[in-house]
């Protein structure tokens, strides 16, 4: 009893919702209208065989990424296992680690290939892929706990940045994770990046053999879980301040090191409401790179001063979840 | 791909990825999900099924086109709740979804929206007879104060937690706890409290309380006093006397009341403490987890020897806890020493009844907020309208479409037991405020005469094909069908 994907205008009018299994896009163009409507026709066209593509190398995509690896063919599938090469030598990662990303790119690149937009974002349940021409921005407002979700921070990006990825990552999210981590946001140049990196550091940010800490093989939640026989983080006691400035500095050394190489731009890490920064680095060869987390995030445990109900809503919805739940 | 895999797996066939999705789990997609061995979908925007038999909460997804008209037809079976609506606040906007359906020939409106409440908190009674702490004091989660004890009630104890000077009167993490502490109480989820100079409780609705680690299994029966007079009758003339222990209140039968009206033979028995009124001792022991709450492992221990003026030898003594869980039988020696016999069968009867005569221990909790300002504009136009139809009960008021009580006087303050509304029905803003849903029920007619954005009305069925961000659940076999038109009343 295959479902067909659905295609349909959310009821603001503005939105496009796209759902195939367990993929779940919210698409909004901003510019001229016929080039909006031009895009969303494109998206529809391009999205009814995404999930059939990815699903006819599924066995692949679920495999550990080596160098010499047999390399996926279809246009998603090139871009995860693109995503995470950079990581492969150092650690265990399938392409599967970037998919929600590399859909996301996938299908922006349908959009702003069919028309010129002002600007455009494809939100693939948190891992976002944004197009931003001429002045144009975005604002977003970061999750750290998809079951209790309230921002942890909130951020601007410009056209004149070169990010045009966002991805989250952590234990308590849809995706399991091998580290403690609630929330690891990474800013890159695009998705499929950003969510590679994303996972990355959210494996890092971890207190091994910690007793406070329940592991389960994901292959006892999940039997075809590309992770098998790794053990993933189900649950995390309270830890001492001390425990948690460890397991952040652990995740902030990866991350320092993906910056170092170029992999992302930025990265904010949240471990029970203490969240550590990692700012974009100044450098002279990006393209007058603003501080993107630096300037916009204002969060310590009791220090972040929350916006207004209505910008939490529009934020929340930009991230994919029209109302308060989970 | 995987080989062996536990019995109730079932493979989701929903989509191309083909899940394995294990008993309890769901698939990658989080909308499909193995409830007890059957692929059932779970999705946001709960709908409430009015199932003729209560079964299994969730219902299976198996709306194809072609069984859809059936559903528009059985519309009158379901109710729109307001978890997942949304909400217009705080703007003046008709609320997410106004739903009309014929019931029984009647024309009635739900406005459907989730509120977002600052002045909002939860009382919550935990059944024991435990010493929590001080009434007046505070009670904390994480060290940060959320609320305070307040008056016990008969066999249970009471905190009043959250409330408007938590929540936004504190420091920031104060109010960060409070709303943590409310919102997983109202959703179901164990909460540990300490209380200043007072116990450390684990709670969760609907659940036995654990009370400094221990849990409470059984409330009991009612203060020894109170056990004297329930079965003083059904004791008379199969035992001379009988000693209910109990930590507040011990009872004696041949001193109480209730045995002197039977004539029951005064058998001079001295119990430790001191005596309230004949047959009525206080602090026989120090509170401890032994015989009703005592410290007491041997009952003997608070009996002073039996005097030869009053006691004969061959006098049969039963002592028993208020619980029933602790008993013994003693028939005096020649030299009126009490000594441990089998329970009479005569006896065994009264003792099984105690037992049963005892409630589960629980921890409830009644979410209690006040519906204000812009929440009743999303409804009409006039929001004091609303208020007086409220009053006028007219309108009825849900929560996830469990019935929710309305305190008297001004505004709409209602209190809901959670238990009663779909699992995790409540959110939060980190304003910080609780989120929960609210429904308002009312004839069609009369929602245009309190002003009611009546052009956003949607035929029941229009909302209905919305299914894929729709879950239906059965309701709450305790609930009142919110539909029912003719309301005399909400459920109190």
């Amino acid at each position: 009893m295959r479902e067909p994907a659905l295609i349909r205008m959310l009821a603001d009018g503005r939105r496009l919702h796209l759902h195939d299994g367990p993929i779940d896009l919210i698409i909004e163009a901003s510019g001229d209208p016929q080039a909006i409507s031009a895009a969303y026709e494109a998206v529809a066209r391009r999205f009814v065989s995404i999930l059939d593509e990815l699903c006819s190398e599924l066995p692949l995509l679920r495999a550990r990424a080596q160098e010499n690896s047999e390399r996926p063919r279809g246009a998603v599938a090139r871009r995860m296992f693109a995503a995470v090469e950079p990581y492969c030598e150092d650690c265990f990662i399938t392409p599967m680690a970037a998919v929600a990303g590399s859909v996301a790119e996938t299908i922006l690149a349908s959009m702003t290939a069919a028309a010129p937009l002002d600007r455009a974002y494809v939100n693939n349940g948190g891992d976002i892929a944004i197009h931003l021409a001429g002045h144009q921005s975005y604002k977003i407002g970061m999750v750290e706990r998809p079951d209790r979700p309230s921002l942890f921070g909130a951020l601007e990006i410009t056209a004149a940045d070169s990010v045009r990825g966002i991805a989250t990552s952590g234990w308590r999210g849809r995706s399991f994770s091998l580290g403690i981590a609630d929330a690891v946001t990474v800013l890159a140049d695009c998705a499929s990046a950003a969510d590679a990196a994303a996972t990355v550091i959210a494996n890092a940010v971890d207190l091994p053999n910690h007793s406070g800490i329940t592991r389960v093989p994901a292959r006892e939640i999940s039997p075809d879980s590309d992770l098998g026989d790794l053990r993933v983080t189900r649950g995390v006691e309270p830890l001492p301040q001390f425990e948690i400035d460890t397991a952040l500095e652990k995740g902030l050394r990866v991350a320092t090191l993906l910056q170092e190489k170029g992999l992302i731009n930025s990265a904010a890490l949240c471990l029970q409401k203490c969240v550590r920064i990692l700012p974009t680095t100044p450098t002279p060869s990006t393209r007058s790179c603003r501080d993107g987390f630096l300037k916009c995030v204002v969060c310590t445990p009791d220090g972040f001063t929350g916006p207004s109900v209505p910008e939490i809503q529009a934020q929340l919805e930009l991230l994919g979840r029209t109302n308060p739940h989970a | 791909m995987p080989d062996v895999f536990p019995p109730d797996t079932v493979r989701c066939d929903a989509c191309p990825v083909l899940c394995y999705i294990k008993r309890g789990h769901a698939g990658a997609c989080d909308r499909y999900a193995n409830v007890e061995g059957q692929l059932v979908r779970v999705d946001p925007h709960i709908l409430l099924d009015r199932a003729k038999s209560q079964g299994t909460p969730l219902v299976p997804f198996l709306e194809r086109e072609g069984d859809w008209d059936g559903k528009i037809m059985k519309g009158q079976e379901t109710f729109v709740t307001a978890i997942g609506a949304g909400t217009t606040y705080p703007d003046y906007k008709p609320a997410p979804f106004i739903v009309s359906s014929e019931v029984e020939g009647v024309d009635m409106v739900t406005v459907v929206t989730e509120g977002i409440f600052s002045y909002c908190g939860v009382k919550l009674k935990i059944d024991t007879d435990r010493h929590l702490g001080p009434e007046r004091n505070l009670v904390r989660a994480e060290g940060e104060p959320v609320g305070h004890v307040t008056t016990a009630e008969y066999g249970s104890q009471m905190l009043s937690l959250g409330g408007v000077h938590h929540l936004t009167g504190g420091s920031k993490s104060e109010g960060r706890v409070t709303c943590e502490t409310l919102l997983d109480l109202c959703n179901g989820k164990e909460v540990e409290l300490t209380i200043d100079d007072g116990a450390s409780v684990r709670v969760a609705a609907g659940k036995p309380p654990v009370v400094n680690g221990q849990r409470e299994e059984r409330m009991r029966v009612g203060c020894g006093s109170a056990t004297i007079g329930m079965f003083a009758k059904q004791w008379f003339g199969k035992v001379d006397d009988v000693v209910v222990v109990d930590d507040h209140i011990t009872g004696v039968l041949s001193e109480h009341q209730a045995g002197k009206l039977l004539g029951v033979r005064a058998t001079g028995i001295a119990i430790q403490g001191r005596r309230s009124t004949p047959g009525r001792y206080f602090q026989v022991a120090e509170p401890g987890t032994g015989w009703g709450g005592t410290n007491i492992s041997d009952p003997l221990t608070i009996l002073k020897p039996f005097k030869a003026k009053f006691a004969w030898p061959h006098l049969r003594l039963l002592m028993v806890s208020t619980t029933g869980e602790h008993f013994a039988y003693y028939e005096l020696d020649e030299a009126l020493r009490p000594v441990e016999k089998e329970l009479p069968e005569a006896l065994i009867e009264s003792v099984g009844r105690i037992r049963e005569n005892c409630e589960p221990a629980l921890a409830t909790v009644l979410f209690m907020g006040g519906a204000g300002g812009s929440l009743r504009a999303g409804v009409t136009e006039n929001p004091v309208k609303l208020t007086d139809s409220v009053k006028r009960k007219l309108t009825r008021v849900t929560c996830g479409g469990a019935p929710a009580y309305i305190w008297p006087g001004g505004g709409i303050t209602f209190m809901v037991d959670v238990t009663r509304m779909p699992e995790n029905a409540f959110g939060y803003v980190p304003t910080p405020a609780l989120v929960a849903p609210i429904e308002f029920t009312l004839k069609k007619e009369d929602y245009a005469v309190l002003g009611g954005h009546v052009d956003y009305v949607r035929p029941l069925g229009d909302v209905l094909k919305e299914k894929e961000r729709q879950r239906q659940l059965t309701s709450h076999a305790q609930n009142p069908w919110p539909l029912k038109p003719h309301v005399e009343s909400s459920e109190s």
